[in-house]
């Protein structure tokens, strides 16, 4: 049994489905974690604490990287069969077919810029939050806007968060990301049904239509976090500072 | 009406192809595609020269015989036809059409326009059929099928077996091709006892015969002359899943 997931092209896609699907709820999680800090930045930093080097918040860390592994991995081999079976010799003239949409064309495209975005996501965060507490080093040093030094601690999220978005290129950089996760999220998401065999002619407007709106609200829900931390980030800065942690 | 028509000639499938410039003039616009290559060989005879070889035979659009790759689009820019039943008065006066042999690593070039789509045999072959007893015809209506069920098993079983899906597809998919099979059987009880079987021999003689993995961009639908759906691909994503799974 285990075998089909890995020597068939049904069975391969299934894994990709069933991976895209964790990722897409880690990231329905992670908004609502992060829109906390539009509300509140202590409790955002509550979160933060609880999810430091603890050994559920570790656990679930290695679970996510398998996931994102995973996903990664099959999608380049599966790419690679395509390029293959495609054949050498190409078409001189190729048309954009009617209903077919561009994202659905370029999900590796799309996915290498959401990868390269995570990858600059985990050095801005995660390396200077649960990474520091795995390792024990205390605190991790910055530098605010007008050249004063900062110290965070590594449950500090919000200050962090502030600091980051305090510089607009960041702003920009994430959005780009964010914009093409939505690209991503408008195939792959209704894409997850039809490969794991849950559709028909009935369900596709609908679970396009869902597809959208899942991609929608996740783009505006970290872009707003984004663009408010951006603009309120010396208010942020200012109240966050000093914070100790509660827990 | 004139057309300048860039057709790739390739002299076995040994050799290396090339695109070569003809010109057909006074076509009537009632002339067929296939008509029309039919007038321009008879003038390359004419002049001594090797005529287009291309694949065809009832010319009225139930053999899956004709294929091409026109302007970009598998069977021409006519929606739901396959070439043989597209006219020239699709196309503007004057204009030059590009006309290449499908493209894909399972489709072998054999000669100018023709491929070798055995590899669609092999996959029927694999499991395509149903094992029932054809020596005495049964009453038709001595099993009840649901008017629903016949519908789409007929609507899956119009494909003619052309090659367009793949031939489209920029993964080198066949996946509609083995989906409308298998959901023209799976959809009748006749088919529905060896459906199992059927799903896991006809995918894994498709991945062996090197075609690629479907990524649900649409676009063997939207280029299918038979307009067969990718509903049908979602159920064959079910029946070999279920299948794998009973294993």
């Amino acid at each position: 049994m285990s075998c089909f997931l890995t020597n068939s092209s049904v069975g391969k896609k299934l894994v990709m489905s069933v991976t895209g699907c964790f990722l897409v709820l880690f990231i329905l999680f992670h908004m609502s974690m992060n829109l906390t800090v539009l509300f509140s930045r202590e409790a955002y930093n509550l979160v933060c604490e609880f999810l430091g080097a603890n050994w559920y918040a570790l656990a679930a860390t290695v679970v996510l990287a398998g996931g994102v592994a995973v996903h990664f991995i099959y999608a380049f081999i599966l790419t690679l069969d395509n390029y293959r079976a495609r054949g050498k010799q190409r078409y001189a003239v190729t048309v954009q077919e009617k209903g077919v949409s561009w994202a659905s064309k370029n999900m590796l495209v799309l996915g290498i810029i959401v990868v390269l975005g995570l990858a600059l996501h985990l050095v801005h965060f995660w390396s200077k939050m649960q990474l520091v507490e795995v390792l024990h080093s205390q605190f991790a040093m910055g530098v605010d806007a007008n050249g004063a030094e900062l110290t965070f601690h590594p449950a500090n999220g919000a200050l962090l968060m502030a600091f980051t978005f305090s510089k607009w290129y960041n702003v920009v950089l994430y959005l780009v990301w964010f914009a093409a996760l939505w690209f991503h999220l408008t195939h792959g998401v209704w894409s997850m049904f039809q490969s794991a065999g849950f559709a028909n002619d009935t369900w596709y407007p609908r679970l396009k239509c869902v597809a959208n709106v899942v991609a929608t609200l996740i783009f505006l829900g970290f872009a707003v976090v984004a663009v408010v931390c951006f603009f309120k980030s010396s208010d942020f800065i200012a109240e966050m500072v000093n914070w100790t942690p509660g827990l | 009406m004139n057309f300048k028509l860039k057709i790739w000639r390739q002299k076995d499938a040994k050799s290396k192809g090339e695109f070569k410039t003809y010109e057909v003039k006074n076509i009537s616009a009632d002339t067929s595609f296939l008509e029309m290559l039919d007038i321009l060989n008879n003038d390359l005879v004419h002049a001594g020269e090797e005529p287009v070889a291309f694949d065809h035979d009832c010319r009225e659009g139930i053999c899956g015989m004709c294929s091409l790759h026109i302007n970009g689009h598998a069977h021409g820019p006519s929606q739901a036809v396959t070439t043989c039943q597209m006219y020239m008065r699709k196309f503007k006066d004057g204009s030059t059409i590009t006309i290449e042999p499908w493209r894909s690593a399972a489709f072998p070039v054999i000669k100018d326009l023709v491929v070798n789509r055995g590899a669609y045999d092999e996959i029927l072959q694999a499991g395509g059929f149903v094992s029932v007893r054809t020596n005495s015809v049964p009453d038709g209506n001595a099993i009840p099928i649901p008017k629903a069920d016949a519908d789409e098993s007929m609507d899956a079983a119009s494909c003619v077996g052309c090659g367009a899906c793949a031939a489209t597809c920029k993964n080198g998919s066949a996946m509609l091709f083995v989906a409308a099979r298998v959901s023209s059987l799976a959809k009748l009880p006749q088919g529905r006892v060896e459906g199992a079987r059927r799903a896991k021999a006809m995918v894994a003689k498709m991945d062996e015969l090197g075609f690629g993995n479907c990524t649900n961009t649409g676009a063997c639908q939207a280029q299918c002359p038979k307009q067969v759906s990718i509903a049908h691909i979602a159920r064959l994503n079910r029946e070999f899943l279920a299948a794998k799974l009973q294993d």
